[in-house]
């Protein structure tokens, strides 16, 4: 409680001083009940909907029978993470129009995904990206770099909503103490653990919904309501950040306009937030939950929808947070930047809105954790286990035995590795696993759709060479040592300037895929390329929903 | 193989056992569909097949382009050109925040843009392809 009083003590707005003391005193219980109503609700439906849990399409592509828009819901609940609710309204509310340029990458990143991946992917491919990669190349390579691939952005992105959830907990519960805060990461873990293990897809795919529709919906009532306050006129709402927070929040360059590096650093992270979504495994993973590639394509246009309709609403958030609290004041508060959201709704409507609020968020965390989880454990049991150890040999069921095992190894690791990195910039995390996918997975998704020629050890060095780069030039970054904010302070051992790596590692990625292949001397079997050719765009042989099968 | 056969459970002719027999090795992929690989290169070589890839191409390779030229004009813009941006346009509603709106614009235009011509333009074809090879798997 020292550091609340302390911090109390520097923020000047009366009406955020008390909500910070009522966070931690008396109305944390509000937000327990309101969080533990959520979690039973999503339990009995998770108990529910995996009652027909029987094969490996089941388990991990929920028998095929999501329909495009329960599945474009899905997406939008899957890529709608708390980076992106709490992340970007904080980062409006601050930095104000550079907070903007966020929103924008991770909307426009959906054309990609929507005209060259999403369908293709869906007609060629099975359970994970491994099977379209690998479609035509090395089996076992490709499966495991893939694999590799997959489970390095799930981790990174793991992460970071598992460093978020702690940081969170701070403002939201009132739970200050490194203490606490580990064990609420533990209780998260733990949930995420049950929802998987019992739901399957499934189960993760109507979580994924039910929060979807929670969270559209809540940032659709704040954002009226901020609306109304103002008149409904932007012009007038604009009038108000800018004067609390002065003529800067408008205009591009409050954040990345500082030196010639920021810049750079600005086009780096553009290019890694525009190409990084549809290499990320576990969006590319929900295309195969719906029974054909129309349905595919239906879902990305409802994601498309619905995410761009929540950014819009995270502009008017992010000016609102910062008219109506002010800058100084949302830094100041527990939980940093992420807390301009809560805080706004505590201005708005007390109390209950900020539970629900919080609610929300909190169920944001758990389901994104969920979807990532599935994705890692389904690439391990059918890439690494089924496809490599096994050689394909698997009994019935025993895939999936495997895919429940490591799903608790899975959320172990992530406990521990969220209790390991509270406090640290979440942001990075996330930014990492969409550079990390841009570089690593992009190229080879593309050239092997596209391409013809692309051949085994073009899609190695690719991969190995993206996720390389990108590690390594992370590593040397002022993100992990030589600057105010690095995750290491007293040391200094970075080289590389940018934060963001992707304008050096996506290039790189595709170059070598590239090289890779017209350095070969092996070609690939002509006859599986037309087999892919046609199939990826018939979607013929493509597999249904499991109970149509029986035709 | 239980991995495999899901789909086509009740399609499982006799062709089937070669490609099977060496699936996962490091080399073959296991085939999930009853036709010979030949069958698709026929297709693959087809007019309606050749159309049905020309007319896709054409169609998301330009866009893909467009869409990332203006999202990096866009980029560059408001990276490099703050007085551009900053200029207002009507109250507080400045050159960059209509640039910025713009790009939702275009991506919702897009999305509806191509979904109307994947199902005039590419369905069809699709549709008939895969009719056609259906009938010949079932009739071997």
């Amino acid at each position: 409680m020292s550091t609340i009083t302390a911090l109390n003590a520097r923020v000047s707005d009366a009406a955020v001083k008390t909500a910070t003391e009522v966070t931690t005193v008396g109305e944390p219980l509000l937000n327990i009940a309101i969080f533990g109503a959520f979690v039973a609700i999503t339990l009995i439906v998770v108990l529910r909907a995996s009652r027909n849990n029987k094969t490996a399409a089941d388990y991990y592509a929920a028998g095929r029978s999501f329909t495009g828009p329960q599945n474009g819901t899905a997406i939008a609940g899957d890529y709608l993470s708390a980076a992106s609710f709490l992340g970007i309204c904080g980062a409006i509310a601050i930095n104000g129009y550079d907070g903007f340029l966020y929103s924008i990458g991770f909307l426009v990143a959906w054309l990609v995904a929507l005209l060259l991946v999403a369908e293709l992917m869906r007609n060629t491919g099975k359970f994970t990206m491994a099977d379209v990669l690998s479609f035509r190349l090395a089996q076992r390579p490709v499966r495991v770099a893939a694999a590799t691939t997959t489970l390095a952005v799930c981790f990174f992105y793991l992460l970071a909503q598992m460093a978020g959830a702690g940081g969170l907990v701070s403002l939201l519960l009132g739970v200050n103490d490194r203490l606490g805060q580990s064990l609420v990461i533990a209780v998260v873990g733990a949930l995420m653990i049950i929802y998987v293990l019992v739901g399957g897809m499934k189960g993760t795919t109507w979580v994924q919904i039910i929060k979807a529709t929670l969270l559209i919906a809540g940032a659709f009532v704040m954002t009226i309501w901020v609306l109304a306050i103002n008149g409904f006129n932007l012009s007038t709402l604009l009038d108000a950040a800018a004067a609390n927070g002065g003529e800067a929040v408008l205009s591009p360059g409050l954040q990345y306009g500082l030196s010639e590096i920021t810049r750079l650093d600005f086009i780096s992270l553009a290019l890694a937030l525009v190409l990084g979504t549809a290499g990320l495994p576990h969006v590319l993973m929900r295309f195969y939950t719906v029974p054909t590639a129309k349905e595919a394509r239906r879902s990305v246009v409802w994601a498309i929808w619905l995410i761009g309709i929540f950014y819009l609403f995270t502009l008017v958030l992010g000016y609102g947070a910062g008219a109506l609290i002010g800058a100084d004041t949302i830094t100041a508060a527990p939980g940093g930047v992420n807390s301009a959201a809560p805080l706004l709704a505590f201005e708005l409507g007390g109390p209950v809105l900020l539970g629900i609020i919080s609610a929300i968020a909190f169920a944001t965390i758990l389901a994104v954790v969920a979807g990532l989880t599935i994705t890692a454990a389904t690439s391990f049991a059918h890439d690494v286990y089924a496809s490599v150890i096994k050689r394909g040999e698997t009994k019935p069921g025993a895939e999936v035995r495997v895919a429940r095992i490591t799903v608790v190894i899975i959320g172990i690791f992530a406990i521990l590795g969220g209790i390991g990195v509270q406090g640290q910039n979440v942001a990075f995390l996330v930014a990492l696993a969409f550079a990390v996918a841009a570089s690593a997975n992009l190229p080879t998704i593309l050239y092997s759709l596209f391409w013809r020629r692309f051949s085994t050890r073009g899609a190695l060095w690719s991969m190995y060479g993206g996720l390389g780069s990108a590690i390594i030039l992370i590593a040397f970054s002022p993100v992990v040592s030589g600057s105010e904010t690095s995750m290491i302070q007293g040391v200094d051992f970075h080289w590389f300037p940018l934060t963001n790596p992707g304008l050096v590692s996506i290039p790189l990625g595709f170059l070598l895929g590239w090289l890779g292949t017209v350095t070969s001397s092996r070609r690939e079997d002509p006859t599986v390329a037309a087999e892919m050719d046609v199939r990826s765009l018939t979607g013929y042989g493509a597999e249904g929903a499991t109970n149509a099968v029986e035709r | 193989m239980f991995m495999w056969g899901v789909a086509h459970r009740c399609v499982t002719p006799a062709g089937q056992a070669d490609t099977r027999g060496k699936a996962m090795s490091d080399d073959a992929r296991p085939s999930t569909t009853g036709l010979s690989p030949n069958e698709y290169e026929r297709v693959e070589r087809s007019e309606r097949f050749r159309l049905l890839k020309r007319r896709h191409r054409s169609f998301v390779f330009p866009l893909a382009v467009a869409f990332l030229l203006w999202y990096f004009a866009y980029v560059l813009l408001a990276d490099y050109a703050h007085d551009l941006m900053s200029t207002p346009v009507w109250g507080r509603i400045n050159v960059g925040l209509l640039l910025g709106l713009g790009q939702f614009v275009t991506t919702f235009a897009i999305t509806t843009w191509y979904v109307s011509f994947a199902n005039r333009q590419l369905d069809p074809i699709a549709d008939e392809i895969r009719a056609e090879l259906s009938a010949k798997e079932v009739g071997k």
